[in-house]
């Protein structure tokens, strides 16, 4: 009745639980064994489809790019650690598909759809379909409590739909942050046999325009819509010194979404599995960061910066006015009732 | 922990950024995302940061045969105080004449090897052998020794810090005389005998080949294609217009770079700077050894 794969770690857990309550006896101090990482998954050395490097361009006619007409004057295109900044303009699509498609790449995308969140799972596949990542192999990993409530999509050849159930948490904020453990241990024991890239996404989002190989990279981060355009010293990090996410008053580069983070599978399993130990950091200590998991990722995208930055046309939100800087909306929240989806 | 020194770097450095560093006046990003490396696009001390986490060894490969013998302690001298200042670089100095290279006093984390090598009569022989001998020499000692390599030529003198921005896994440097050349008129080999035409209508930037690089596997590759498609060449008994160069632009035409270096990074002396060339960190030098 119980797996194989449970029944380890159930055990580990007991004989943790027994050896501490052993070791303080009638103490007064309280553990919570709960919260201890579960060795077995862990310590899973990956193995890892091997790294594609750009290897061949094939022929290919397009406009001479020149050295004094620069693009996108307006905006910030490559960060001070030279890592390139994605805006409308500064990319020709053609020539990244022709490099990129020949090496039959698969890209995964995970997004999580737990109580009423599920509704939104139709619409962002919907879209996916016709937006993300076209001509490209494409594994959407679904991760949801309620298996039944998501309709059954049938997906052209090439696309694939998996379902990955997983457990509900009590709170909302609970169920954001353990976002990171449930990618990390699937990507562990599932998804980094099975693509190259993968993205994680909010669900309750939809695509506008195209996403394309333009966003391939080893770390990936997207710069949050609210944030672009403020100092840092407005940037909502934590800032409570007893959390693992605390960033100080002066440091900052850009305030990153979590609604959008991705890169190579083994850089986005390293990644998950630092956030989560930060998150559980954080925990031992009865604390919560300001932002949940986003708090967590901008810690570490501050000290292990990414290598690429998407421009808010690829997390945006529609709630706010489009300012001129931005051309193109590529993937944006959906209207909703926070308060009734939340409970 | 690597990590907990790497924070504590990370630190000063992110206290210290300014709000905007960009460059407006100039294309800083190529069409397939490779940044283009001029003075206020980045900042030294987070590369640096990055750079010594992964606990690199950078290697430069330069040619001293004949006549140019003369300028190893010009370069030397100037390597070792502005080429990767702080981070061990291996110097392989190939030269017909080992004898006649006097002591060269070495920053304390550099190394020095000197490797006889045989000349040829005429320059473009000389300058078209290094290809082969870069891939050869790469296979049997480079590989081994360091992570990334760059060839530079040796009539040349550091001005500038020349560092850890211009390490990716596959570097060109803009020419500093055809930068701002439309396609037509870059000196490309446009005769499709040669192994390296290019055909009409194609062609990104035009590369200097005395300043280029990355890691040492994307490095074996180039100059394996471009020795090939010399040989290739000399059987059909045609020569390419620029010699070696003609064959690097073609290759990296079709294995576009994964970081470009602006003219800042290699810069013609007998050319009037313009406003765009902010510095200038690495000129050539003339053979009568004036600047």
């Amino acid at each position: 009745m119980i797996s194989r794969k449970v029944v380890g770690p159930l055990v580990c857990l007991f004989a943790v639980t027994a050896f501490i309550w052993i070791a303080v006896g009638n103490g007064k101090v309280h553990y919570l064994p709960y919260y201890l990482p579960c060795p077995e998954i862990f310590s899973i050395k990956l193995q890892y489809t091997e790294e594609k490097l750009i290897r061949l361009f094939p022929q290919l006619f397009y406009q001479q790019p020149r050295v004094l007409a620069p693009k996108r004057q307006d905006v910030l295109t490559v960060t001070p650690w030279l890592a390139p900044i994605v805006w409308e303009g500064t990319f020709n699509s053609e020539i990244l598909d022709s490099a990129y498609r020949p090496l039959n790449l698969t890209i995964g995308v995970t997004a999580f759809a737990i109580g009423k969140y599920t509704r939104f799972v139709g619409h962002f596949l919907e879209s996916a379909e016709k937006h993300f990542m076209k001509g490209y192999r494409v594994n959407y990993y679904i991760f949801t409590d309620n298996p039944e409530t998501i309709p059954n999509v049938q997906l052209p050849p090439g696309r694939r739909f998996v379902i990955v159930p997983i457990k509900k948490y009590s709170s909302w904020q609970e169920i954001s942050m353990r976002r990171m453990e449930a990618i990390n241990k699937h990507i562990a024991e599932t998804s980094h046999q099975e693509v190259d890239y993968l993205f994680c996404l909010d669900i309750d989002m939809v695509f506008y325009n195209a996403w394309g190989p333009e966003t391939l990279g080893d770390m990936v981060a997207a710069i949050h819509p609210g944030y672009f355009n403020v100092p840092r010293s407005q940037f909502p990090y934590e800032r409570r010194r007893s959390s693992a996410a605390y960033i100080p008053d002066k440091e900052g580069d850009f305030y990153y979404g979590g609604a959008v983070f991705g890169g190579l599978v083994k850089k986005v399993y390293e990644f998950t599995k630092t956030c989560h130990m930060t998150i559980l950091a954080d925990k031992a200590n009865g604390i919560v960061a300001a932002w949940q998991e986003e708090s967590h990722l901008n810690r570490h995208f501050l000290s292990h910066k990414p290598s690429k930055v998407l421009s808010p046309e690829y997390i945006w939100d529609d709630r706010k006015p489009k300012t001129p800087e931005i051309h193109l909306i590529r993937f944006s929240t959906v209207e909703k009732n926070y308060k009734e989806i939340r409970d | 922990m690597g990590i907990t020194k790497l924070h504590g770097l990370a630190i000063l450095v992110t206290a210290g950024i300014t709000a905007a560093i960009w460059r407006r006046d100039v294309l800083v990003l190529t069409p397939w995302l490779a940044p283009i490396v001029w003075e206020g696009t980045f900042n030294r001390d987070i590369l640096n940061a990055q750079y010594m986490q992964n606990k690199l060894v950078t290697g430069v490969v330069t040619f001293a045969v004949k006549k140019y013998v003369q300028f190893v302690e010009g370069f030397m001298s100037s390597a070792n105080k502005y080429f990767l200042a702080g981070h061990q670089v291996n110097f392989y100095l190939f030269t017909d004449k080992p004898e006649q290279i006097s002591h060269l006093q070495m920053a304390p984390e550099n190394h020095l090897f000197v490797i006889p090598v045989q000349n040829y009569s005429r320059w473009q022989d000389i300058s078209m052998s290094r290809m082969g001998i870069i891939s050869r020499y790469i296979r049997s000692h480079f590989q081994y020794d360091v992570d990334y390599l760059y060839s530079i030529d040796i009539d040349v003198q550091l001005f500038e810090h020349i560092g850890v921005e211009i390490i990716d896994t596959l570097v060109g440097t803009i020419s500093s005389w055809e930068y701002n050349a439309c396609r037509e008129s870059k000196p490309y080999e446009t005769r499709t005998e040669s192994q390296a035409a290019i055909p009409k209508g194609e062609g990104d930037f035009y590369y200097t080949a005395s300043f280029y690089g990355g890691s040492v596997a994307e490095v074996y590759k180039l100059t394996r294609a471009c020795f090939k498609g010399i040989m290739e060449d000399r059987k059909n008994g045609i020569e390419a217009k620029r010699h070696d160069e003609s064959h690097l632009n073609k290759y990296l035409l079709y294995h576009k770079p994964t970081r470009l270096l602006s003219p800042e990074y290699y810069w013609d002396e007998e050319l009037s700077q313009p406003r765009i060339i902010q510095v200038k960190r690495m000129c050539s030098v003339h053979k009568d050894g004036k600047k």
